[in-house]
């Protein structure tokens, strides 16, 4: 063959067809929009009830994480990513489905092995760079006495 | 207005996810831990907070509103107990929405079954 | 005896043929443009079992008994099952042979492994050493997805360039009938790689081992594209599909005109979400044992070339940051 690693892979660039930007874009702003929206609605109503400002947020993170665990439980999650893309991974939801979703798929394997093991199969790296770089952090401001 | 600011703050941080899917190889997991990191930054400066006092719902909902609760929850934990802070603030902070994705998730395995798309 | 044309081209002398075969298929593809061709289809994707996995050995086993019911036969007048599938260690085809008391040949050349068995069970019969071997094999949607992706409710994304696992399963039973449609000979492929990274781009991944195959078979036959009715790859896709009329036409060989491609036949790609087209396993094998071999059988198209390919990485190679490798093995049909 003529090809070389380096010309097929301008070859295979040129047949690809790219992700329709134009419409993928304008999607994940109006659907993550429109979760943050239901988002400050919550915050509306808990605050109505008498919830400080802070813990407003913390029950609107909380029912919005509750609602993505029981659409994806639906298989109704996946179905409104389809058109949303990072409009439904950004949110805190997708990282609620991110977590729903391995536990439900890997049941089949038994609670302990499928659920438990597998449940941060996705969200995983998330929570470990997550904590890590907060600890980091913590070790800045302690040290040079920020905090 | 509060609510228009949510959708158009919310939306645009979903844009820039979007963005950074269709533009670059990058996956979905990486972006998320970008993101994650990007909030415990701003944070750590001290500029999250004004933030979501500004754009509400729509600072607080994306996942960068999980970093900067990171950051707070290090901070306070660290003038609460001293160094120790430094490891238990971050779990702390963040107690409310990981242990609330577990159970919940749990529960949706418990109760429905794998299915097609 | 087979007789050897080429470094991995074998021509059969005692023209052993397709005695008959079946496909069964999944709802989607029953919606599909072939979805009357299918013997069998099923609406619940469990198909009564408790995993997908277990769903596919059933299909495997429907679709092995299908094809011995159209010759009058049953398991015990086979020989030998040359069979494969996607999931770890071929487990959906042992299980689904499990209980028979026939001989048993797991295979894996990922979504090749149709062509595969069935060139291996034609030089079996060829050379006398078997009188009747099932050439099956399988995949399963939900089963692959979990297996090299994402969960299935886990809303990640989907680029463009990536393709559809099929549901289904097809069977070919090969013997000695004197009935088309004929195995007239086999090329075994190369392992080729050109440094495609992407798993969600297959078909590019798998178009230069498609190209070696079809060029090889050509050169070691002094046959050009015209001489066929219909070259058939199994599941490029729209992308890889291009990149391998391409490769072709750089080396002045043209098949626009008489190719066509499994994974685009089985879908609608515009109106089924399917991406690219379709793919796995199952996907060459339904299209294959439906609509290709009842055409061969009644003489619409007399000279078929099949080249069914795959891409050999698995989740740990990708994650271990290295490029995807692929094979293609051809089979040209007689009328």
């Amino acid at each position: 063959m003529n090809e070389t690693a380096k010309s097929y892979d301008r070859m295979v660039k040129k047949a690809s067809p790219g992700t329709k930007s134009g419409k993928t874009i304008p999607s994940a702003f109006c659907i993550g929009g429109l979760i943050c929206l239901l988002g400050q609605a919550l915050i509306n109503i808990y605050e109505h009830y008498g919830a400080a400002s802070e813990q407003a947020h913390i029950y609107t993170l909380l029912t919005l994480i509750f609602i993505s665990s029981l659409l994806t439980g639906f298989g109704v999650y996946n179905n409104i990513a389809k058109y949303a893309g990072a409009g439904t991974l950004v949110p805190i939801t997708g990282f609620a489905n991110a977590i729903a979703a391995p536990a439900i798929e890997f049941k089949t394997e038994g609670f302990i092995i499928g659920i438990g093991t597998k449940m941060f199969a996705v969200a995983g790296p998330v929570i470990v760079y997550g904590i890590s770089a907060s600890i980091l952090y913590g070790i800045v401001i302690y040290v040079f006495g920020l905090h | 207005m509060e609510y228009l600011k949510a959708f158009i703050i919310g939306g645009l941080i979903c844009a820039i996810g979007q963005i950074l899917i269709d533009y670059t190889k990058l996956t979905a997991a990486r972006i998320l831990v970008m993101f994650v990191i990007t909030g415990l930054i701003l944070g750590g400066l001290g500029w999250y907070k004004p933030f979501i006092d500004w754009a509400g719902a729509g600072a607080v909902v994306p996942i960068t509103g999980f970093g900067s609760a990171l950051a707070k929850g290090v901070k306070q934990a660290i003038e609460q107990k001293g160094p120790l802070g430094i490891l238990t603030g971050g779990i702390t902070g963040t107690a409310a929405g990981i242990s609330a994705a577990m159970f919940f998730g749990m529960i949706a395995a418990v109760l429905s079954k794998p299915g097609e798309k | 005896m087979p007789q050897k044309i080429g470094k991995t081209t074998i021509k059969t002398t005692q023209m052993p043929s397709i005695c008959a075969y079946a496909a069964v298929a999944g709802k989607k593809e029953g919606e599909g443009p072939l979805g009357k061709h299918f013997d069998i289809l099923y609406k619940d994707p469990n198909i009564g079992q408790k995993s997908f996995e277990q769903a596919e050995s059933v299909m495997q086993k429907d679709a092995v008994n299908t094809a011995l019911k159209k010759a009058g036969l049953t398991l015990a007048d086979i020989d030998v099952i040359l069979a494969g599938d996607l999931i770890n260690q071929c487990t959906s085809s042992a299980y689904a042979a499990r209980g028979s008391d026939t001989g048993f040949l797991g295979l894996y050349g990922a979504c090749s492994t149709m062509a595969q068995s069935i060139a291996l069970a034609a030089l079996l019969v060829d050379s006398g050493a078997l009188t009747k071997a099932m050439a099956v094999t399988s995949s399963h949607f939900c089963a692959a997805e979990r297996q090299f992706r994402y969960p299935l409710e886990y809303g990640g994304n989907i680029t463009p360039t990536s393709q559809w696992t099929v549901t289904g399963s097809g069977a070919a039973l090969v013997g000695i009938s004197g009935e088309p449609p004929f195995i007239k000979a086999v090329t075994i492929g190369k392992v080729q790689d050109l440094g495609v990274k992407d798993v969600n781009n297959m078909g590019a991944a798998m178009a230069p081992a498609a190209y070696d195959t079809i060029k090889t078979y050509l050169r070691d036959t002094g046959s050009e594209p015209r001489d066929y009715d219909l070259i058939l790859t199994g599941d490029l896709g729209k992308v890889g599909s291009l990149l391998l009329i391409e490769l072709l036409s750089k080396d002045n060989i043209d098949i626009s005109g008489n190719h066509k491609d499994c994974g685009m036949m089985i879908f609608d790609i515009e109106n089924q979400d399917v991406h690219s087209g379709g793919s796995g396993c199952g996907c060459s094998a339904v299209v294959l044992c439906s609509l290709i071999l009842s055409n061969i059988r009644q003489s619409v198209w007399k000279n078929v070339l099949f080249a069914a390919t795959g891409a050999l990485m698995s989740p740990m190679s990708v994650q271990q940051g290295e490029t995807i490798p692929a094979i293609s093995h051809l089979i040209h049909f007689t009328n």
